[in-house]
């Protein structure tokens, strides 16, 4: 499937969560937080969020800054 | 030193240092460990999809210090709104540190949206400490709105001008003081200056290019520790006036071979 993800189109496997998203760039563990179309996603529901087709996901994280 | 207070927390330091433009993360511990700050700010941006990148969080100790998220980069206070929510989403902090930049390439606040997201975002549960214009008046509104801390401006983000309006800060402290936390925040550039800025009696300051850009980060965190921690006694000490009549310091009379 193909998604929309921190403004760029990125194919994914069909069936993936948001869990899954973020082990699939290798955050596990990292405090990241999930905007999808439009909806912040709680922590706890990305198990559950089963990622759609033609999704606009923002996935952000810390970084250094002032 | 009295612990500053900010929305009921307690802390012994009195320098909040940002985390941005450090030569290696190693590079920054160090210069958090020296500055002795209990608040470190961080930006919140997109994931790179393409290059797996080191976490700044391996390096700050959370158990140490407090995570205050900004909103750097956002025009508008929805932008500001959003990014905020993400920080709090991610879990460690429901403080943010609120900047709404005008986009017009000053780094200068856009006073209005700040309010305007201040306020929104106030009535959400976040612990709101905003950057803002030298501006009591908007100082004012901002504690209005429910601010959880002021920030103005010394002189502009990154320029290390120091306090270019001494006196307007002077006019925030006389406003808010005692009621929320004043924290000069931005262009700071010497120690010098933030003893000058807990001097005219901030109740902090948050520094990062100073520190991060200096030619030894670590020594330079060390000399702001210090520095507002001079300024923050001298402050209490009270300073003499200043006068432009000069007056002896040693007894005008007894010189030797004087008749």
């Amino acid at each position: 499937m193909r998604i929309r993800l921190n403004g760029k189109d990125v194919s994914l496997p069909d069936g993936m969560t948001l869990r899954d998203l973020v082990r699939h760039y290798d955050l596990d563990g990292e405090p990241v937080a999930i905007e999808r179309n439009g909806q912040i996603v709680d922590r706890q529901a990305f198990e559950a969020e089963v990622i759609q087709e033609g999704d606009v996901i923002e996935m952000v994280r810390f970084v250094g800054g002032g | 030193m009295e612990p500053l207070v900010i929305a009921g927390r307690s802390f012994r330091s009195r320098l909040m240092v940002g985390t941005g433009k450090y030569e290696s993360l190693e590079a920054m511990r160090e210069a958090l460990d020296a500055s002795g700050a209990e608040i470190v700010t961080v930006a919140v941006r997109r994931v790179n999809l393409d290059a797996r990148e080191t976490s700044i969080l391996s390096y700050i100790d959370l158990e140490r210090y407090i995570l205050l998220p900004n909103t750097a980069g956002c025009h508008t206070a929805e932008e500001a709104v959003r990014t905020a929510r993400l920080a709090r989403a991610a879990g460690l902090s429901n403080w943010v540190k609120l900047e709404v930049i005008a986009d017009d390439g000053t780094l200068l606040p856009d006073p209005i949206a700040t309010v305007e997201a201040a306020e929104t975002l106030v009535k959400e549960g976040f612990v709101v400490l905003p950057y803002t214009t030298d501006d009591h008046v908007v100082a004012r509104r901002l504690l209005e709105v429910g601010c959880a801390a002021v920030m103005p401006y010394g002189s502009a983000i990154g320029t290390g001008r120091g306090l270019e309006a001494v006196e307007r800060i002077a006019r925030i402290v006389d406003e808010i003081r005692g009621r929320v936390p004043v924290v000069v925040d931005a262009g700071i550039g010497a120690p010098s200056d933030a003893a000058l800025a807990m001097e005219t009696g901030a109740d902090a300051v948050l520094v990062n290019t100073a520190i991060a850009r200096a030619g030894d980060p670590v020594a330079m965190a060390r000399a702001m520790r210090l520095a507002v921690e001079a300024g923050y006694l001298a402050r209490r000490a009270g300073r003499i006036p200043k006068s432009s009549v000069p007056s002896p310091s040693s007894p005008e009379a007894g010189v030797v071979g004087r008749s």
